[in-house]
């Protein structure tokens, strides 16, 4: 087993994420709650529909979670897959532990299952701002080796925090997609360096569309996950009017910029082409200061 | 595909001032009960940053102009704009933001409804339409997640195969139907726009319940049990 989050499996991350011996699952794989569809396909299914769910304890606090499986379905969202997320979020409005945490790691929607699995990100979307409403903050984990894309990237701005590594990708639209639809022209998928500054972390982070830029190591991602628990942020007219401010002015400053490196450039990054060598420690200390923000 | 504008008409024989502002439709019709706010998009607008921000603004505008008023969005979206631009200026950002608009909207006490005229798919529909308390169609609707060619593609499940499933099956193939049969969509609206828009009004909001909708209709079968059972579990 690597040291690192990145390659773990979803059992692997959740074990060593939250507090040792505190995982409890609910519907776990001896319940067998198993996609429909995928079976009606002939497809091997999985006991858990590639996502696990429960609650744990994080430093001591009580928290819900649910963790994507990266190896099944790249972490697609299908109905049982989606249902088992809401049922999470809308657990935790009812019982309102200290936080919710959401180890993300997916393509977006299962195509083998289209349409239910479009509805589902959609229901998901709704228990996250329930879950919000009722006081329990909901923190993204956007740090797997699928990325975090298609509706759930929406789902995941959609709660009080992001935390991401610099090989955590966050997008609506991912790179093999824009290239089947706009050319190689539009975005070279295989250009993984145009990826990772079009939508890694640090890209990210200096844009003001993650909170928190890490390691990929699990302590670094729990002592970034910690002090967020407990402390829900507002989601009401003051909250949406601040966020449109700074949106618009994200517009304002780097709608024409023609690459995230004149983005950087635009912020103040003193040497942009230098910022993909930089360790998460370093980078963060160099981009904290310069970096636009979403919330203020 | 309808003209919008016209379909303004037969949603407001009392009249309306809706119009066109690039991919947007934005302005205030009348019900025989009521004025109503219509924010939405035009000539199946794919929706990046910019018109996910504009519309946002709408929205706001609604929130602090005419507090309460109900909302009624107008959907005709190709969906999420799939561009390089989009994603590096944080396209998640600005369709979660058009989303916490609505929800903040609803919490406030304004009535939101949807109406698929067009086309509805993905990320876009995600953030308008999918976001009303409850999203109703006309029967001719284009909702979709993507075109079967491009399913079967990624899938490697071949298009003949993927027509059969879709004949049996209401989670492949697009279209209101099937998405009302999900409990997506709350109901086709067949009939005079006008009456169905008013008595929609007239209901209250009864929280999210396309799950068990979904049940229901028979067309998403395990949404709803799993949810409940995952409330349950010890």
């Amino acid at each position: 087993m690597s040291a690192g989050y990145l390659e773990a499996t979803a059992r692997q991350r959740v074990a060593r994420f939250f507090d040792a011996g505190s995982v409890h699952e609910w519907l776990g794989p001896s319940a067998r709650v198993t996609s429909p569809h995928l079976a009606a396909l002939g497809m091997p299914a999985a006991f858990d529909d590639g996502v696990a769910t429960g609650r744990a304890t994080l430093a001591g606090r009580p928290v819900y979670f649910a963790a994507q499986e990266p190896e099944f379905m790249g972490g697609a969202v299908g109905e049982v897959h989606g249902a088992k997320l809401t049922g999470v979020l809308l657990r935790a409005a009812r019982d309102r532990p200290d936080g919710v945490v959401l180890l993300l790691d997916t393509g977006g929607v299962r195509l083998h299952e289209a349409n239910a699995g479009l509805v589902a990100i959609a229901e998901i979307q709704r228990a996250v701002f329930e879950a919000r409403l009722a006081g329990v903050p909901v923190v993204a984990v956007c740090a797997g080796s699928n990325g975090c894309y298609g509706g759930i990237g929406i789902v995941a701005r959609g709660c009080d925090r992001i935390v991401m590594t610099e090989e955590g990708r966050l997008s609506v639209s991912g790179p093999e997609v824009i290239e089947a639809h706009r050319g190689v022209e539009e975005f070279d998928a295989r250009d993984r360096a145009l990826v990772w500054r079009t939508m890694g972390g640090k890209h990210r982070y200096l844009l003001g569309e993650a909170d928190a830029l890490v390691e990929d190591r699990f302590e670094a991602l729990r002592e970034a996950v910690v002090p967020y628990l407990g402390h829900a942020r507002p989601l009401d007219l003051d909250s949406v009017r601040a966020e449109h401010e700074a949106l618009g002015r994200r517009l304002a400053r780097f709608g024409e910029a023609p690459d995230s490196l004149d983005i950087w450039s635009a912020l103040g990054v003193a040497d942009p082409a230098r910022v993909p060598m930089l360790e998460p420690g370093p980078f963060v200390e160099m981009a904290a200061p310069l970096r636009e923000r979403a919330d203020a | 595909m309808r003209d919008v504008l016209a379909l303004c008409d037969a949603l407001f024989p009392a009249g309306h001032d809706a119009r066109l502002e690039g991919g947007r439709v934005v302005g205030t019709g009348r019900t025989r009960d009521t004025e109503v706010a219509v924010v939405g998009t035009h000539a199946h607008a794919a929706i990046g940053a910019d018109l996910a921000f504009a519309l946002a603004g709408d929205v706001l505008a609604i929130m602090e102009d005419h507090p309460g008023r109900p909302i009624l969005m107008l959907v005709d979206t190709q969906g999420q704009n799939l561009s390089r631009r989009d994603e590096m200026l944080g396209n998640p950002g600005y369709l979660a933001h058009l989303a916490k608009c609505f929800e903040v909207a609803r919490r406030r006490g304004h009535r939101i409804l949807a109406l698929v005229y067009g086309e509805a798919v993905s990320g876009g529909f995600l953030a308008l339409g999918m976001t009303a308390d409850e999203a109703y169609a006309t029967p001719d609707a284009q909702v979709r997640v993507m075109a079967l060619p491009a399913m079967s593609r990624i899938t490697q499940i071949p298009v003949e195969r993927l027509e059969e499933l879709c004949r049996t099956s209401p989670i492949f193939g697009p279209g209101a139907q099937n998405y009302e049969k999900l409990g997506c969509l709350e109901a086709v609206w067949h009939g005079d726009l006008a009456e169905a828009l008013a008595a929609a009004l007239a209901r209250p909001a009864r929280g999210d319940r396309r799950r068990s909708l979904g049940a229901e209709r028979g067309g998403r079968l395990a949404a709803n049990d799993v949810v409940e059972r995952l409330l349950r579990e010890p």
